[in-house]
Formats: C-alpha cells, sequence, structure tokens
C-alpha cells in the first residue's frame, strides 16, 4: 500500500470562497442541490450529502473577541470552514456494506463502488458524522473519494487544488499532523486560545480521521459531533446480546411446548 | 421530562442523516422476520411432541414471512435488481451481510419445509430442513436487533442490550399470536403460551430500555413514535392477558391474536420511527457525546 493520504483543513485561514466545492462539483460531475435561500449566513447548502461533498460552513458569532492589547474592544467573529468526508481509520460505513461495495483503497481512503453498490442505505445510518447519503434519483449512496481518481493519476484532489489560502492542504497524513500541531501551537502563542485539532488523534472513537481539522471553536458549532465513536466498536456485545435474546427464543418455545405437553396428561 | 438539555449546534441542523428505511417495508420486514423464525422454532418443537396441526401452521407461517420480507427487503433497495450483491460477500463486520445469509438460509429451509408438509414429497427433507430452521430461526427474529443497533442513531445504538429482547418478544408474540389464529384451538396449547410468555418479554424489555436510556429514550417516548410505543404495550399486555385466558374459546382467541399482531407491529413501527426522530434532532447526538466526554 501506499503512503496514506489526507487532508489537513485549517479552518483559520478559510476565506469562505467555497472554490473547493465548486472545484468538487465540477471535478465530479455532481448534481445540483436544489437552489434553496436558506439563509443561514452566507450558507444555502446546509450539509454534505450525496450531492455535497465539500461544504463550507459560515457561523456568524456576535461575543466580543479581543483584538491586541485593547482588551475591551470586541469585533464579532465569523467563522468558515470547508467540511468533508473524514475517511475514517475504523470506517462504520465500510465495516457494515454488506455487498463489498465499499473498500480502502492504496491511499488509506474509503471510496464506494458506484458498479457494486445497491441502495441498501446501511453505511447512511452507520456515520457518526452524516456524511455520506443515498441519491434518492439514483438509488445509490455517495460519498467525497478524495478524488481516487486523480490521486491514480498523480494529482491532488480538485478542493485542494483549488483553495486559494491553502486552508485545504493535501498530502500524507503523518506530515499533515505534524504541520497541524505547528499551526496550532503558533495560533496559541498569537493568542488564539479557542484553537484545537479535531479528528487528528489515532486514539479517538473513530481511529483518528484522514481528513482532520483545524478549528476555532467547539466541533458542535461547525456541525461536527463532539465525541464520534465508531458503531461497529461495540459489535462483539451486540451479537452477545442478540445471542442471549435468541438461545431466550429458543428456551421460551421449548418451554411452552414441555408445559402444554405436561398439561395434555394430566 | 428529562429537562431541557443546553447544547449548541449549527443552526440546529442535524449532525446525521435520517436512516434510508422506510414505511412499511422496513418495519414490516422487521415483524415478518420475527414472524418467520420464531414460527420455524414452533414448527420444531411441534415436531418433536406430535402437535400435527399446529406444526403445519408454524412451517407455513416461518415460510411466509421469510418470503414476504425478502421481498419488502429487496423492495426497499435503492437499486433492487442489484439485491444479489448481498451475497457477494461473507462479512462478519456487517450485520447486514451477516442478515443476508441467515435470511437466504432460513428462505430456503423453511420453503422447503412448508412445500413437503403441503405436498407430501420428500417428507424426510422437509423434516431435515425444519429441524435446520432450529438454528436458523432464532437468529433470524434476534439479528435484526443487531442490524438496528450497529448503526449511528442514538436511539438504536444505545439500546443494543434491550433491542434484542425487545424484538425476541415482540417475535414470539408474532408467531404465537398467529399459531393461536390459524391452528384448531384444541391443538393451539402450546401457540398460546408462546403469545403470553413473548408479550411478557417484549413489555418488560420496552419498560427497561426506556428508563435505561435516560435522554436518547426519549424518541420512544415523545410524538409519533411514543404514540406507537404506547400503543404496543397496550396491545400486548391486553392481547397477552386475553392469550392467557383465552383458552378454546374462539372470540378470545381472535382478540388476543390480533391485538397481539398489531402490538408487535406498532413496536416495529415504533422503533423505527424513534429511531429517525433521534437523528432529526442534533441534540441527541451532542448532549450525549458531550457528557461522556465530561466524564
Amino acid at each position: 500500500m501506499a503512503e496514506r493520504m489526507g487532508f489537513f483543513t485549517d479552518t483559520s485561514v478559510c476565506i469562505g470562497c467555497k472554490a473547493c466545492q465548486v472545484a468538487c462539483k465540477e471535478w465530479n460531475l455532481l448534481p445540483d442541490d436544489g437552489f434553496v435561500f436558506e439563509a443561514n449566513s452566507y450558507d444555502n447548502t446546509g450539509a454534505l450529502g450525496a450531492n455535497t461533498w465539500r461544504h463550507v460552513a459560515f457561523i456568524e458569532q456576535s461575543r466580543p473577541v479581543p483584538v491586541d492589547d485593547s482588551a475591551d474592544d470586541g469585533v464579532e467573529r465569523w467563522l468558515m470552514s470547508s467540511d468533508v468526508c473524514k475517511h475514517c481509520t475504523h470506517a462504520a460505513c465500510l465495516d457494515v456494506c454488506p455487498t463489498g461495495a465499499l473498500f480502502r483503497t492504496e491511499f488509506g481512503t474509503v471510496v464506494i463502488q458506484e458498479d457494486i453498490c445497491n441502495g441498501c442505505g446501511y453505511c447512511v445510518s452507520a456515520c457518526p458524522y452524516g456524511v455520506i447519503e443515498r441519491r434518492e434519483d439514483d438509488g445509490r449512496a455517495w460519498k467525497c473519494t478524495m478524488c481516487y481518481d486523480r490521486q491514480r493519476g498523480g494529482l491532488e484532489p480538485a478542493c485542494a487544488k483549488a483553495c486559494p489560502t491553502d486552508s485545504i492542504q493535501f498530502g500524507p497524513l503523518d506530515e499533515l499532523r505534524e504541520r497541524a500541531e505547528e499551526r496550532v501551537e503558533r495560533l496559541h502563542a498569537d493568542g488564539q486560545a479557542e484553537a484545537r485539532l479535531y479528528g487528528e488523534s489515532p486514539d479517538d472513537g473513530v481511529g483518528g480521521a484522514g481528513a482532520f481539522f483545524l478549528l476555532l471553536d467547539e466541533p458542535e458549532v461547525y456541525g461536527l459531533p463532539p465525541d464520534p465513536v465508531v458503531t461497529t466498536r461495540d459489535l462483539p456485545a451486540m451479537w452477545r446480546w442478540a445471542g442471549a435474546a435468541a438461545l431466550s427464543v429458543a428456551g421460551a418455545v421449548a418451554v411452552a411446548f414441555a408445559s402444554s405437553r405436561k398439561g395434555a396428561r394430566r | 421530562m428529562v429537562p431541557e438539555a443546553e447544547f449548541q449546534s449549527y443552526y440546529g441542523r442535524p449532525v446525521l442523516k435520517p436512516p434510508v428505511w422506510k414505511e412499511p417495508y422496513g418495519p414490516a420486514y422487521l415483524y415478518l422476520g420475527g414472524l418467520s423464525g420464531v414460527s420455524s422454532v414452533m414448527a420444531v418443537m411441534a415436531e418433536f411432541t406430535g402437535h400435527d396441526r399446529l406444526a403445519r401452521t408454524a412451517r407455513v407461517a416461518a415460510a411466509i414471512g421469510a418470503a414476504a420480507g425478502a421481498g419488502l427487503l429487496v423492495a426497499e433497495l435503492g437499486r433492487p435488481a442489484r439485491f444479489l450483491n448481498m451475497l457477494r460477500v461473507f462479512k462478519p463486520t456487517s450485520p447486514m451481510s451477516m442478515g443476508s445469509w441467515i435470511l437466504a438460509a432460513q428462505g430456503a429451509l423453511s420453503g422447503v419445509a412448508a412445500s413437503t408438509e403441503l405436498t407430501g414429497i420428500l417428507p424426510a427433507v422437509g423434516d431435515a430442513a425444519v429441524l435446520a430452521t432450529g438454528l436458523t430461526g432464532p437468529l433470524t427474529a434476534t439479528y435484526t436487533a443487531v442490524l438496528l443497533a450497529d448503526t449511528a442513531v442514538p436511539a438504536w445504538h444505545e439500546a443494543y442490550r434491550e433491542l434484542p429482547f425487545l424484538f425476541a418478544g415482540s417475535a414470539l408474540a408474532s408467531a404465537g399470536a398467529v399459531g393461536m389464529l390459524a391452528t384448531p384451538r384444541a391443538q393451539a396449547g402450546p401457540a398460546r403460551v408462546v403469545a403470553v410468555m413473548g408479550a411478557v418479554v417484549e413489555s418488560v424489555a420496552g419498560v427497561v430500555m426506556e428508563r435505561r436510556l435516560g435522554l436518547v429514550g426519549e424518541p420512544y417516548r415523545l410524538g409519533k413514535a411514543g404514540g406507537r410505543m404506547r400503543a404496543a404495550r397496550v396491545l400486548t399486555a391486553g392481547g397477552g392477558l386475553l392469550a392467557s385466558i383465552a383458552g378454546r374459546s374462539r372470540t378470545l382467541t381472535a382478540l388476543s391474536g390480533l391485538a397481539l399482531t398489531a402490538g408487535a407491529l406498532c413496536t416495529r413501527f415504533g422503533v423505527l420511527e424513534a429511531g429517525r426522530t433521534s437523528t432529526a434532532d442534533p441534540k441527541y447526538t451532542i448532549v450525549p457525546q458531550r457528557q461522556r466526554q465530561a466524564v
């Protein structure tokens, strides 16, 4: 397997231009998702989905943020962040896919084979981030491939290529993690105490994300779950409880017949 | 009522996608799978104890349940023509893959068992098939709980301990009810006992589940799902009580069997709806995760 590749999305330099969202749609030929006016700041897309594989979130915050030394002064803050499939180390979508349509690529990413997917929808409910979705007029599930085709051709994914501020960085995951550590330290030194990494730790509930983020507020503010856990972590326990229930079923029926036979004899 | 939890979110939007499984397909399959699975176990036991008429009813119910259930599952796929892709891999990490194999075995075996029973051809093959469904039957009735629990859907995942017993009870009640309704009442004694036990298990598991889940159990109590779960509880308890006193009364048997069937259906439709509700409100995703982190 080649080196594990990933995205580091540094939201502290995102300018909300949506070039990533557009480049993704263009390259992957994604259908439009309806022309809806959501009135949520500059966001009229809402969330990731079958036809949106990069989604820029806009959060306008009215709480004052200290500027320079004049602690009394405040500005309103505008957070922007380009969300994407996390390409989890322990990917629930991949675990639960019953057809083998979802697979782990040589780049360590998670991709759906569109010629195999039969649209069962299990991956949709398994994803702890609400990323993957079924395209209803097509019947199959779709999500970010981290531009598997471009990577095969030695190119970086379309979103990273289009990002004008390098908010979206693509590269070997190890390198990105180091770079992200340095960036957080730099921001902390500059007084941005709220800067934190999200999804970078291999010890988190999904074993670390292949696409991780530098955020300036709590994850849920950006629509991200604060502590996602791959659902299959509990699968052995689930089967044990189901096994106990299955045995109870057999036992209950056996008792029912045994007791009524006694009754008949009496 | 759990006190209103404070949390932050992105414009109140859900974090998770709603389950794609729709009514009536998904929950009707859950009911039919349970009916088929427990009917198979009843067919085995009826065979051993010489309850010929009950054995026949159970064999037929098991086959119809599995076949109709499989049909509903295929109809619910986004690409129904690709249903055979389910048997492309054998994947223990996917309850749906395991379920596909379990249901394929259960469907084939119960189909053979029912057709030899009805045609009288190759009875020994039918008996062997029935015996084998003694293994696939309990799995068919309970794997669906793992199917739902192995998701990020809060109301399903957090209930992974109780859901198998809720579904097992519901399946026992379903199969007992059909056995009562479709067998001469003099021979339906064991079916009545199965129905009563199922009603007890289903009721107890439902109460325990809602109590233990706390905030994530709220969707089982509120709104449309809450109404269905309450209806299920009344119908199941009432049907179970009636079954225990029905004896050979035609009216009481009919009332009890219908109430238990309706109760089992309400449980399945209620559980599906509760899962959907728990994905629609970000509260059920974010608050428990925050509480987990705070520990």
